[in-house]
C-alpha cells in the first residue's frame, strides 16, 4: 500500500470534519473520493498535504509516518495536488506555472543565477525543456506563452494538472479535475488521467462528483457522508448501494 | 525561442552599452546642477528596484527602505570621514574610541554597508515570515522609526541630531549611474530565475506556491534581504553624494516617495521602478515652484513648503483608485518587443 490513512478525525471547533476513518490505497490504483457536499473531502486532501494536521489518527505515505511535516516538505516526499478552485498563478504565463513545480527538483544556487553560471543556464534549459513535454502531453504547449489566467476552464484544469506533474510525483491528488467541464471534456480528460498513470507512474487519489466520470476512471471508491465512510468498493457497486443512494438524495433534497 | 533569447540579450546590452555612454557623456557635458539631479536619479533607481522586489514582484508590503537607507548611510559615514574632521564634529558628546579608528576606502563602505543592512533584514525575516499575515508593513514601520531614534539617542556615534558632516564627496555620475546597472541586472536576473519565479508565485497564490514545493520563508527572506543590501548601498552613495546626514532624513517620508515612485511605475515590474523614478524626481525638480512663493494672477501666496509632496500625494490616491498597474503593469520593457502572437487554436 502507497498511503494508509488510519483513524483519522478532524475537528473544526466542534464540528467533526472527518470522523475516525480509514482506506487505504494501492500502488498505481486509481481510488476514487465522492460523497455529497460538505463530507470532508477536500479536507482529507488538506490532511494528506499537510495544509491540516489531524486531530488524532495518522498519514503513512510509504512507511513513513507525514504527521507534523510541512506541506512543502510533502510535496517533496512525492505527494502533489490540485485544487478544487483553480489556483494557477495569476500574473505568470502557463510554462512558467509548470516551472514552478521544478522549484525545489533545480540545482542552482543564488549568487550563480545573479551571475548567470553555466549551470545557471543548463539547469534551466533542462526545466522548460521538461515543462514543454509535460505541456505537450496535455496539449497545452501552444499556450505555454500566454498567461494562465486567459485560457478557458478546461484549459486550465490541465494546466493545473501539469503543474502538479512537474513535481515528480508518485501520488497525485485530483480535487475535481472535471468540474466546470462538458460532457465530451469530460470524457477526455478520464482517458487522459488513465494515460497518464501509466506513462508518469502514478498513483491517483480523485475527489469527483460525476459519479460517470468516477465510473469510468477509478477502480475503486471510499464514500463520505458527514466526515463517515459509508461505503468502500467497486464503483458499480457503490451506485447500487441504498446507504451511498441515501446520502445522495438528502445532498439533493438539500440543494 | 533561441531567436527571442538573442533578441533579449540584444537588447539588454544595448541598454547597458547606452547607459554607460549617457553616463560618460552626462559626466562630461552637463552643468553640476544636472548631474547633481542624475546622480539623485541614479541612487533612487537603485532604492526603487529593490524596494519593488519585495514590495512588488514578492507582493510583501513593506515599510523598510529609510531604515536601512539610513543604516547604509551612517556606515558609509562613519568609515569615509577622516579622524581629523571626526574629532572636530562631535558637539554633543565625546565620540566613543572606535568611532575614531573606523576607517576604509568607498568600496568597502559600501559592501559593509549593504551586508549589516541584509544583516539586520536577515534578523528581522525569523519573526516575520515565520508567521503567515501583514506584519511586515508595521515590523518595518516601527524599524525605520527605532533607527531614527537610536541615531538621535546616541550621539557618541551619530553625533545626534546634528548628524554627521565633512563625508568625503565619493559618490559621482560614474559611481551611481555603475551601481544602478549592477542593481537592475542582479536584480532582473534574480527575477528571470527560479527565485523571482516563486517570489511571484509567493505574491499570485501563496497556498498554492507551498503546494508545489516551494519554500516560501526562504523566497520571502531572499527578497527582503536582497532589497535590504541594495537600500544599504545606496544609503552609503548618498551620504557619500550630500556629504553630511542626519536623522531627518531617513524618515518615513523617504520611505513614502519611494512607494510613489514603484506604485506609478507599476508594482512588480523593475522597468516600471526606473520609469517612476525618472517621473517623480524629475518632476519633484520640475514642481520646485510649488513650494516658492507664487504670483497668481496679481494674487501673492506665500512659500508653501511640502506643496511638492500634496501633489504625489494625490498622485499615488489617483493611480490607487483609477490606474492600479501604473504605467508597465507587471510587464518589462523586454515584453513590449515580444511579437503579438496568440497560441495556437
Ligand atoms: N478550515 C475550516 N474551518 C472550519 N470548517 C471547515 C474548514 N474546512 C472545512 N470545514 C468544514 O468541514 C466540512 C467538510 O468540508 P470539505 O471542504 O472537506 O467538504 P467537501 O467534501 O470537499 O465538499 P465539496 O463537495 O462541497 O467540496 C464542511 O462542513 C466545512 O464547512
Ligand atoms: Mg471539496
Amino acid at each position: 500500500m502507497i498511503l494508509k490513512i488510519e483513524n483519522v478525525t478532524k475537528n473544526f471547533g466542534g464540528v467533526s470534519a472527518i470522523k475516525e476513518t480509514s482506506f487505504s490505497v494501492a500502488p498505481k490504483e486509481i481510488f476514487g473520493l465522492i460523497g455529497p457536499n460538505g463530507a470532508g473531502k477536500t479536507t482529507m486532501f488538506n490532511i494528506i498535504t499537510g495544509n491540516y494536521e489531524p486531530s488524532s489518527g495518522s498519514v503513512i505515505f510509504r512507511n513513513e509516518v507525514l504527521n507534523g511535516l510541512k506541506p512543502h516538505h510533502i510535496v517533496r516526499k512525492g505527494i502533489a495536488r490540485t485544487f478544487q478552485n483553480i489556483r494557477l498563478f495569476s500574473s505568470m504565463s502557463v510554462l512558467d506555472n509548470v516551472l514552478i513545480g521544478f522549484d525545489f527538483q533545480v540545482r542552482y544556487g543564488f549568487l550563480e543565477s545573479i551571475i548567470r553560471f553555466p549551470r545557471f543556464l543548463s539547469e534551466e534549459k533542462r526545466i522548460k525543456t521538461r515543462s514543454m513535454e509535460i505541456l505537450d502531453y496535455f496539449g497545452m504547449s501552444a499556450f505555454a506563452h500566454e498567461k494562465a489566467v486567459d485560457l478557458s476552464y478546461g484549459q486550465q484544469r490541465k494546466v493545473e494538472i501539469a503543474r502538479a506533474l512537474a513535481t515528480n510525483p508518485e501520488l497525485l491528488l485530483l480535487d475535481e479535475p472535471a468540474a466546470g467541464m462538458n460532457p465530451s471534456e469530460t470524457e477526455e480528460l478520464g482517458e487522459l488521467i488513465k494515460k497518464a498513470r501509466v506513462d508518469f507512474d502514478l498513483t491517483v487519489l480523485v475527489i469527483e462528483h460525476d459519479m460517470k466520470f468516477v465510473n469510468q476512471l477509478c477502480d475503486k471508491v471510499l464514500v463520505l457522508d458527514y466526515g463517515k465512510t459509508i461505503f468502500e468498493g467497486k464503483p458499480a457497486d457503490a451506485i447500487q448501494d441504498p446507504e451511498v443512494i441515501a446520502a445522495y438524495l438528502g445532498d439533493f433534497h438539500n440543494d | 525561442m533561441q531567436a527571442m533569447i538573442n533578441k533579449h540579450f540584444l537588447i539588454k546590452v544595448g541598454m547597458i552599452l547606452g547607459t554607460v555612454w549617457f553616463i560618460w557623456f552626462a559626466n562630461g557635458h552637463f552643468d553640476e546642477y544636472t548631474v547633481r539631479i542624475l546622480n539623485n536619479i541614479a541612487i533612487f533607481v537603485i532604492l526603487a528596484v529593490s524596494y519593488n522586489l519585495i514590495n512588488g514582484v514578492t507582493g510583501q508590503f513593506s515599510l523598510e527602505p529609510n531604515g536601512f537607507v539610513a543604516i547604509g548611510a551612517y556606515v558609509t559615514a562613519l568609515l569615509l570621514i577622516s579622524p581629523d574632521a571626526k574629532s572636530y564634529q562631535y558637539a554633543i558628546a565625546d565620540p566613543y574610541p572606535f568611532v575614531m579608528t573606523l576607517q576604509s576606502n568607498f568600496v568597502v563602505a559600501l559592501l559593509l554597508s549593504g551586508l549589516l543592512a541584509m544583516l539586520l533584514a536577515l534578523v528581522l525575516s525569523f519573526p516575520v515570515f515565520r508567521v503567515r499575515g501583514d506584519y511586515l508593513a508595521i515590523v518595518t514601520l516601527g524599524f525605520g522609526f527605532i533607527i531614527k531614534i537610536l541615531a538621535i539617542n546616541h550621539p557618541e556615534v551619530t553625533n545626534g541630531s546634528l548628524g554627521l558632516n565633512d563625508i568625503p564627496e565619493f559618490s559621482n555620475l560614474y559611481w551611481t549611474g555603475g551601481l544602478a546597472i549592477v542593481a537592475v541586472v542582479v536584480i532582473l536576473n534574480i527575477v528571470n530565475s527560479k527565485f523571482g519565479r516563486a517570489m511571484k508565485a509567493v505574491r499570485d497564490d501563496e497556498d498554492a506556491a507551498i503546494a508545489m514545493g516551494v519554500n516560501t520563508f526562504k523566497a520571502k527572506t531572499l527578497a527582503f534581504c536582497t532589497s535590504a543590501f541594495f537600500e544599504g548601498v545606496g544609503g552609503g552613495l548618498l551620504a557619500a553624494l550630500l556629504t553630511s546626514i542626519s536623522p531627518d532624513l531617513f524618515d518615513f517620508f523617504f520611505t513614502f516617495q519611494l512607494l510613489i515612485i514603484i506604485v506609478l511605475g507599476g508594482l512588480g515590474s523593475t522597468t516600471g521602478a526606473i520609469i517612476g523614478t525618472v517621473l517623480v524626481m524629475g518632476g519633484s525638480e520640475w514642481m520646485r515652484f510649488l513650494d516658492e512663493p507664487m504670483n497668481l494672477f496679481g494674487y501673492e501666496t506665500t512659500a508653501m513648503p511640502g506643496m511638492r509632496m500634496v501633489v504625489f500625494s494625490l498622485v499615488l490616491i489617483f493611480i490607487m483608485l483609477f490606474a492600479r498597474e501604473g504605467v508597465m503593469g507587471k510587464r518589462e520593457l523586454t515584453d513590449l518587443f515580444k511579437s503579438r502572437k496568440k497560441g495556437g487554436k
